[in-house]
């Protein structure tokens, strides 16, 4: 390799995505929380496909994607299995993609139960003149935690995590390694 | 009193003749996690937490409910044991409904820390998703089933420190439930007196005073102490670490 080959090596980034699955996007409101360290940050890595960047498919080849959110509807499936085969390694990024959350208390509701009272006896009616067919994603009969759908290489709690926690997770991850929080950084809530 | 000589991790020590292994490891200064065991009630051997490798036998024993003897040999921090108490934490977490985010104890809570301290940033068992009630029918206090690690801590604190015996738990398994007066709302019961110590005893969220919001209930941990360091030791069936969790049953 001549020496301009070289530095083009040595100076190609990590190819990092964020994706917003079943969750209030409040661990992106953290994540934008880093402030002047996102700078720094991207020096390090390209930013391949987030719902903070008008990117529409999923890429090829990325290094790193960060999950918000749970797996709560047949779009967060189909777009957890895109992440996963197109993704080296697939962090859960906050408590609703690790646990559920907030966003899997629905899971005591029978799906169609659910719909009729929010929807059909309420005074707004299901989008598409009550049958929502095509227009918006089927739910899951239950909100699942990312990892029981597809492998997740390593787990960021709290809801949100905070801007230190996703801070010492990205460093880690910058640096080759899979984050290992200390206890009092990987508190569920 | 008799001074007995036992290895724990491959150290000598001494302990008293009757210690519970959890005593002599505390004496210690040994970092055991424990959530069902609170100094000054009886002993449960419930939670599985203090579980330590005792040679010589194949099964993991708790150490609140053994007895230290004489040569014993205890493991107490294998990567074994760490694996199980991980997994009664995982477990307990998949079993109801524990919502950190939305919890009144969320930041003072003692499941909470201990699945940080033990590293569970996640759980591999299925969310069982359970449809658990409340009791909000207490003028002063709530009850959320959801929230429960059936530690039985109330009923222990209330029967034998209070003397009021309100809390019971009815079935089995994972439909075990704590009640109060025989399944009567906890706002009819003729027992409770209202004392309030079961809420301040509870490691979760399950028992808290009305009006608190998320993270707002923090407890009082240090009130069980003061109450006990007033009393002699027949006043207390708890007091003593008695190893029969009923003690005489005749107090």
């Amino acid at each position: 390799m001549d020496a301009v080959g070289r530095e083009m090596a040595m100076s190609k980034k990590i190819r990092l995505a964020t994706a917003w699955l079943a969750g209030c996007s409040g661990c992106h409101m953290s994540l934008l929380d880093l402030h002047e360290e996102l700078i720094g940050l991207f020096d390090a890595v390209e930013l391949v496909f987030s719902p903070l960047a008008d990117v529409k498919e999923f890429p090829a080849e990325v290094d790193i994607t960060l999950v918000e959110g749970a797996v709560a509807n047949l779009d967060n499936l189909e777009l957890a299995e895109i992440i996963r085969s197109n993704s080296r390694l697939v962090i859960s990024f906050g408590d609703c993609a690790v646990t559920g959350n907030v966003t899997s208390l629905r899971n005591q509701i029978p799906v169609e139960d659910l719909l009729s009272a929010v929807y059909r006896e309420g005074a707004a009616s299901l989008p598409g003149s009550g049958d929502a067919e095509g227009i918006v994603p089927k739910l899951l009969p239950r909100v699942l935690p990312l990892h029981q759908v597809v492998k997740v290489d390593a787990y960021l709690p709290g809801c949100p995590p905070s801007p230190q926690r996703i801070s010492a997770a990205i460093n880690a991850l910058l640096a080759g390694e899979l984050p290992k929080l200390p206890p009092d950084m990987r508190t569920f809530g | 009193m008799p001074v007995i000589t036992l290895t724990v991790d491959g150290e000598l020590v001494s302990a008293r003749h009757g210690q519970s292994l959890l005593e002599v490891l505390r004496d210690l200064g040994a970092d055991l996690p424990t959530l069902c065991q609170c100094p000054g009630l009886s002993v449960q051997g419930g939670c599985r937490l203090c579980l330590v490798e005792i040679s010589g036998t194949n099964k993991l024993l708790p150490a609140c409910t053994t007895e230290a003897a004489e040569g014993m040999a205890v493991t107490t921090g294998s990567e074994r044991l760490q694996e199980y108490r991980r997994m009664v934490v995982e477990l307990l977490l998949a079993e109801r409904n524990h919502t950190c985010a939305v919890c009144v104890s969320n930041g003072n809570c003692e499941l909470q820390a201990l699945a940080a301290n033990l590293g569970v940033d996640h759980v591999r068992f299925s969310y069982q998703y359970p449809v658990m009630s409340m009791d909000l029918s207490h003028e002063r206090f709530g009850l959320d089933h959801n929230r429960c690690v059936l530690c039985l801590r109330c009923q222990r604190v209330c029967d034998e420190v209070e003397g009021a015996h309100t809390w019971d738990v009815m079935a089995r398994g994972g439909m075990s439930r704590v009640i109060t007066d025989m399944r009567r709302p906890w706002g009819e019961s003729s027992t409770c007196t209202g004392c309030g110590k079961c809420v301040q005893i509870c490691p979760t969220g399950a028992l808290f005073d009305k009006g608190m919001s998320v993270s707002e209930m923090e407890k009082e941990r240090g009130f069980l102490e003061r109450i006990l360091a007033g009393r002699s030791r027949h006043q207390s069936k708890g007091q003593g670490h008695g190893r029969s969790r009923k003690g005489n049953g005749d107090e």
